[in-house]
């Protein structure tokens, strides 16, 4: 079954919920609402000296900010508040442009096929705001 | 009938593959509308100001544009049609200038099935001047339960403002319970009937409201244009709502008097090109057959909820029945958000809606975080139900 958007690396991540749960003892936390879309997000983030030891989420939402969510779930921890800020920024380049990811960024590849859908980015945005929301209370 | 409706819409010459099914939020121009609208801005001036040829001949094609929304309403005279941006703006107006009328402790009474247009202008007027809101709840089925009328319409009430249909479940209020409530107790009413234009022609005097608000995009004609009609009497009552040009008597340093409707209501450059367009489109509206019309819709419908009957996954959020229903359908898929199924089905040009339909207590109500919806109009055919029926099989598969 194809779809130009529903790739397999995507319903993969979004499956795997890489991340879900939420921490007890967080140093910071968000919630986010897509107010288009109905889509929440719930995220904690555990920090050592700057840097993401853990990031947990709670995801209710379409399967593209779950696999986002899930991206975060995954690759976040070992980053520092720079790096994700700066993986913000790439994401945001990569849905408007489409254009070639610095190599630094390659994981955010899979969400290419979603450039050409803009009522989209938010689904995928989202879990990375609220990333940077979480990371910006410490 | 259908073939010969698409062509008279652009977009069918223009993108025949696509099955458009998101007609509830917009519906596609027809023609003349379009025409009309271009016409208008293609050589335009401004109206109600200037004696040159060209600003008396759009002063005079809009005020034909307010004549035809007049007849279209069955209204009593032009000066009960107020242009405005749409109907949310309409819905705003009502709420603000009539609003102004109220004192804290007066009640006004809603339904759990409102479009958040008619929702949230009366939460914040709530805040604003302590009036209290009263809510009809709705049947588990998507009616709005006019049953609970007779408890919740008290000697409090002073309005009732209400969808004439919703825009998620497709139910048709029952208007004469609402007036005659609103009416016991001396109350005036509302009707949001966004979704019921794009549906024939509306009788406001038969139905018995006091004032009614809809939008063009939604009965095939321009954007950005709406419209607001309020029994004249009524609307005389009411102070304006956005002030500037074209909406005052006199100015002075001190202070300022005000037209009458509906120019009080009608503040700076009015959407002159949209409203021509609109005339437009409603003028068209009446020439049509409607009861075909809805034999037709109805069996659309039907083929439409029988096919999604066969699909255990999917549960239907409104009637399921055909009585007092337009076609608006909307519906969850266990496990499966709204937004990716349309997404799917986007990409198989079946155009659809998903989310939560700027309706959140309905939903909640429902007890759905969201859901898919497929409108149908008068141009859309089988082919665009089993091409939606198709989509639906084949998002569940690539989705699951």
């Amino acid at each position: 079954m194809s779809s130009t958007v529903y790739q397999q690396a995507i319903k993969e991540l979004a499956e795997a919920a890489h991340g879900s749960g939420l921490l007890e003892h967080p140093d910071g936390a968000s919630r986010l609402d897509n107010p288009l879309c109905g889509d929440r997000i719930s995220l904690t983030v555990q920090l050592d000296g700057g840097v993401i030891t853990a990031v947990r989420h709670e995801t209710r939402a379409c399967l593209l900010c779950r696999a986002a969510a899930s991206l975060i779930g995954l690759t976040a921890p070992g980053k520092n508040r720079k790096e994700i800020a700066e993986e913000t920024v790439a994401l945001e380049a990569l849905l408007a442009s489409s254009h070639a990811l610095p190599a630094a960024w390659k994981e955010l590849e899979v969400f290419a096929p979603v450039s050409g859908y803009p009522s989209r980015h938010g689904c995928v945005l989202l879990p990375f705001k609220a990333l940077n929301e979480a990371l910006a209370q410490p | 009938m259908t073939i010969a409706l698409r062509e008279q819409f652009p977009f069918y010459a223009a993108r025949a593959a696509c099955h458009y099914l998101d007609n509830a939020a917009t519906s596609q121009i027809h023609s003349q509308a379009l025409a009309a609208m271009v016409g208008q801005e293609s050589h335009r001036a401004n109206v109600h100001r200037s004696p040159y040829r060209l600003a008396e001949a759009a002063t005079q094609a809009y005020g034909d544009a307010r004549a035809k929304v007049a007849r279209f309403l069955n209204a009593a005279s032009c000066a009960e049609v107020v242009f405005t941006s749409g109907a949310t703006a309409s819905l705003n107006l009502v709420a603000y200038s009539f609003g102004e009328t109220l004192k804290a402790g007066d009640e006004v009474v809603l339904s759990a099935a409102e479009h958040h247009s008619n929702f949230v202008p009366w939460l914040r007027l709530k805040e604003r001047a302590g009036i209290c809101l009263r809510i009809l709840p709705v049947l588990p089925n998507g009616r709005i339960d006019t049953a609970r009328l007779q408890d919740l319409v008290t000697e409090r009430c002073r309005l009732i403002a209400i969808t004439h249909c919703s825009n998620v479940t497709g139910a048709v209020t029952d208007v004469a319970a609402v007036v005659a409530a609103a009416r016991a107790v001396g109350a005036k009413v509302l009707l949001d009937g966004a979704q019921q234009v794009q549906h024939g022609p509306v009788d406001v005097a038969a139905l018995g409201a006091d004032f009614y608000a809809f939008s063009s995009h939604k009965c095939f004609g321009p954007t950005g244009v709406g419209v607001l009609w309020g029994k004249k009497a009524m609307l005389a009552l009411l102070p304006p709502f956005l002030s500037g040009g074209g909406m005052v008597g006199s100015v002075s340093l001190e202070t300022a008097t005000f037209a009458a409707p509906p120019a009080r209501f009608e503040a700076g450059t009015p959407p002159v090109g949209q409203a021509i367009g609109l005339g437009a489109a409603v003028d068209w509206m009446m020439t049509l057959p409607w009861a075909e019309i809805h034999r037709y819709e109805s069996m659309l419908l039907a083929r439409l909820l029988a096919g999604l009957a066969v699909f255990p996954a999917v549960r239907l959020i409104g009637p399921a029945d055909l009585h007092a229903r337009l076609p608006i359908v909307s519906f969850e898929v266990a496990g499966i958000h709204p937004h990716d199924v349309c997404q799917v089905l986007g990409e198989r040009e079946v155009a659809l809606r998903g989310g939560h339909h700027c309706a959140q207590p309905l939903l909640a109500a429902l007890g759905s975080e969201g859901a898919t919806r497929a409108s149908l109009a008068l141009y859309n055919d089988q082919a665009d139900v089993d091409a939606f029926l198709n989509g639906l099989e084949h998002a569940l598969k690539v989705l699951s």
